[in-house]
């Protein structure tokens, strides 16, 4: 049973991601679909980004995560490599823990 | 900011790719540890991240059944999950462009993290390279991190004590970035995270990220006039 639920998930899973790439392929999208297909990763990875900084599974929650992300914003801002960017934050954000 | 010249911009993504991947890898070792906590045994636990591919589905499953959800109630949730997915590869149709037998293999691919990757280059070909290079560099390391949690299980510490909880914000903040720029960007993004906000106390884990969609609704009413 648990068996059937894993590949179902990973059938369920690959077919989801394939719609685009494979489903559509190299055909057009039509014009009237593309600037909010293009657009639609925007709102997502903002709401992934504002989520793992103040949730909690269903609760909204301020805590050493914060400050870990106003010092990656800074970095952002001022044009910082990238890793930096991620390697401050957690740094930020352990060093508020561990005290 | 990506350097003019072509080899640079793409050795500088490789470079994030591995640390993206590696950022995952950690994580996926709590995936592992977490997964045969839940009940699951070894082999499923591995089959979860090599063909599911997706944490966040990966973590609700696992999170139902540790709750004591049966594998049918796990299932639920983290199809939703996964629906986000289906519109990031709707979104990537103008980058993977190739024969049939590798978009087949492509596809796999097509996660958060390597469709911001893609999405932050400035031509399509850095895009589709950034695409591959860290949906390889994660799919090898996330997979590596499931199989070290499966062994060595609890004995890895908590990756919070690290702050690795914030590094993946920050990782998608920095990628989100240079996006902002373009016409109508920021307000779909103010727009989404407004709406994962609001969704956050009511909804599962995961599900504001699909509803934060929505955002872009006005643009495609618009764009059908």
């Amino acid at each position: 049973m648990t068996w059937a639920a894993v590949l179902a998930l990973a059938a369920a899973s690959y077919a989801l991601k394939a719609l685009g790439p494979v489903a559509i392929g190299r055909r057009e999208i039509p014009p009237r679909f593309r600037e909010p297909l293009d657009l639609l990763p925007i709102p997502m990875l903002t709401a992934i980004a504002l989520t793992g900084t103040v949730a909690s599974g269903q609760h909204l929650r301020m805590d050493a995560r914060l400050p870990g992300l106003a010092v990656a914003a800074i970095l952002v801002w001022r044009r910082a490599p990238f890793l930096a960017v991620i390697v401050a934050a957690a740094a930020t954000t352990a060093l508020i823990r561990a005290f | 900011m990506p350097p003019a010249d072509t080899a640079d911009a793409t050795r500088t993504i490789d470079r994030n790719a591995i640390a993206i991947g590696a950022a995952t890898g950690t994580y996926a070792i709590s995936f592992g540890a977490l997964a045969i906590a839940a009940g699951l045994t070894p082999a499923q636990t591995v089959a979860l991240s090599l063909l599911v591919f997706t944490g966040a589905s990966q973590f609700a499953f696992i999170g139902v059944l540790a709750g004591g959800g049966g594998p049918l109630a796990a299932l639920v949730p983290a199809v939703v999950l996964a629906v986000r997915n289906s519109l990031y590869g709707l979104s990537l149709v103008p980058v993977l462009r190739g024969p049939l037998g590798r978009r087949l293999l492509e596809s796999h691919l097509v996660i958060d993290e390597s469709t911001a990757m893609a999405r932050s280059q400035r031509s399509k070909a850095l895009a589709h390279h950034a695409f591959v290079a860290t949906g390889v560099s994660i799919l090898v390391l996330w997979n590596a991190g499931t199989i070290a949690g499966v062994a060595f299980g609890s004995a890895i510490g908590d990756p919070r004590a690290l702050g690795l909880d914030a590094m993946f914000p920050a990782a998608f903040l920095a990628l989100l970035a240079p996006q902002l720029s373009r016409p109508g960007a920021r307000t779909v993004a103010l727009g989404g995270g407004l709406l994962a906000i609001a969704c956050v106390p009511f909804t599962p884990a995961g599900v504001p990220v699909v509803v934060a969609c929505a955002a872009v609704v006005p643009v495609l009413i618009r764009s059908r006039r």
